[in-house]
């Protein structure tokens, strides 16, 4: 009733990555594990495990570029949707 | 007991009874005294109520919104400018399909800006999915305020209500009026069983989610469910308010000296006391007039009303706002009522009492009097304007 979703919208139900025009690609070799990417990515989308960058969410990542702009190492690259390859 | 009191007052005394968790109120004339008479309940400690003095009415009704997702029991009141600021919000709730009930005292919409009461507010709110009611007295606005909150918490309905009462003529007159005793009272409203309460922490759930072309429409739909539940609900609700206080209201409308009545008005609010009088005045003189009071505007009884209207010769729709461009919005539903039937009455479109002027039982005796000889027709005519 009124739109309620019981139990609650979950993001994993939810893949809003889909409309993602640039994927960000994360180059392990060059990361000095700031975490700032972790920090100022608005969707939660950088994957960490045990305080270490392991990857991108891009099941949610919308592609905006804020991590590759705040990276001080260039250590994510936006490439264009479509034959690039996952960082993964 | 009866008791002498404003329409405020009134409202006021309905909701200390029906003691709602939160309020979230903006003060604005006509309809400032129910908040204010209402924060000296809380202050008093005669309710358990969070009163929450909100920024503006905007800000009122989306913690109305807030409050009511998260499973409480919720009121309001406003009027004109401060329903104009709620609307936004207001349709969100009827959306979400919280049973917020609030008293709205009518006043003409700005500009130029007037305190003084016509429906251009309640027709504002028109369309946003809420119920609407409108009061002819003090007594109806606290009857119906605790019929109104009944109604809207019905399980099948769970829609906003709009009581209304038109301001001062009804919000700061005195009137005699006779509440319930507090406990048969709470006994008719009984408590408030909330549906997926987000305090519920353990049962989580989204309110409010984003919806695309692929549901919106199906969502929009299943409102549509909710208010078509209200007029069956309706006749249930003042059913059981007869059998708890023994007070007889009947049907979407009352019928005052309709059955042979050969010209009949048509009114909402406090103006129906005027027309009971001009009817009078007529019935004694052998004129066979009556007259049609709307307590449900929305949604609007169309069968009901039709039926109840087929043996009139002449109607006259009093609507107290202008839709420009278009026929009144009352009219326009009646008009509706009729457009699948074969038998059915000219009907005439009057505005009045636009701004707060005055509608006297002479302007309504005379509307009566020239429905015999006037010529059907989709112009505006207007009552008690200087031209």
């Amino acid at each position: 009733m009124g739109g309620v979703v019981p139990g609650g919208a979950k993001p994993e139900l939810n893949k809003t990555g889909s409309w993602r025009s640039l994927r960000p690609m994360w180059d392990e070799e060059k990361c000095i594990q700031c975490l700032q990417c972790w920090m100022h990515c608005p969707d939660g989308s950088i994957e960490i495990k045990e305080e270490k960058v392991t990857g991108v969410d891009y099941d949610h990542c919308k592609g905006c570029g804020v991590c590759a702009g705040i990276c001080p190492v260039d250590a994510i690259d936006m490439v264009p949707e479509g034959g690039a390859e996952c960082a993964r | 007991m009866r008791k002498v009191m404003t329409g405020h007052k009134a409202v006021a005394e309905a909701m200390r009874q029906i003691e709602p968790n939160v309020v979230a109120v903006y003060p604005i004339t006509p309809q400032s005294e129910i908040a204010e008479y209402y924060a000296e309940y809380v202050h008093n400690g005669l309710v358990s109520t969070e009163l929450v003095p909100v920024e503006s009415e905007h800000s009122a009704m989306s913690a109305c919104v807030g409050a009511s997702a998260a499973g409480a029991r919720v009121m309001t009141a406003t009027a004109s400018q401060g329903l104009a600021l709620m609307v936004e919000i207001l349709y969100i709730a009827a959306s979400m399909r919280l049973p917020i009930v609030m008293a709205l005292a009518n006043r003409a919409l700005s500009g130029p800006i007037n305190i003084h009461c016509d429906h251009s507010d309640a027709y504002l709110a028109r369309d946003a999915g809420a119920i609407q009611i409108f009061a002819e007295s003090a007594q109806e606005a606290y009857d119906y305020t605790l019929i109104a909150q009944r109604l809207a918490e019905h399980n099948q309905v769970r829609l906003p209500a709009i009581v209304n009462l038109d301001g001062f003529t009804l919000t700061h007159s005195v009137q005699v009026v006779e509440p319930l005793d507090d406990e048969p009272a709470k006994k008719f409203v009984g408590s408030y069983k909330p549906i997926y309460p987000l305090l519920d922490v353990d049962n989580p759930s989204t309110w409010g989610p984003f919806a695309m072309p692929d549901y919106y429409f199906e969502l929009k739909r299943a409102q549509v469910a909710g208010i078509e539940a209200v007029p069956e609900t309706f006749l249930e609700v003042q059913k059981e308010y007869e059998k708890a206080t023994g007070r007889n209201y009947r049907g979407f409308f009352e019928a005052y000296q309709l059955e042979d009545a050969e010209r009949v008005l048509v009114v909402m609010g406090s103006t129906a006391g005027t027309a009971k009088v001009a009817v009078d005045e007529l019935r004694a003189a052998g004129e066979k007039v009556g007259l049609l009071k709307v307590w449900l505007y929305r949604p609007f009884p169309y069968a009901e009303v039709a039926e109840a209207l087929s043996h009139v010769k002449q109607v006259a729709v009093l609507d107290r706002a202008i839709s420009f461009g278009a026929q009144g919005a009352l009219y326009s539903d009646i008009a509706t009522a009729f457009a699948h039937r074969d038998r059915r009455p000219a009907l005439f479109n009057y505005i009045y009492g636009l701004g707060g002027r005055d509608t006297t039982t002479e302007h309504l005796t005379q509307t009566l009097s020239e429905l015999k000889s006037a010529r059907p027709g989709e112009e505006l005519r207007y009552i008690g304007l200087r031209e």
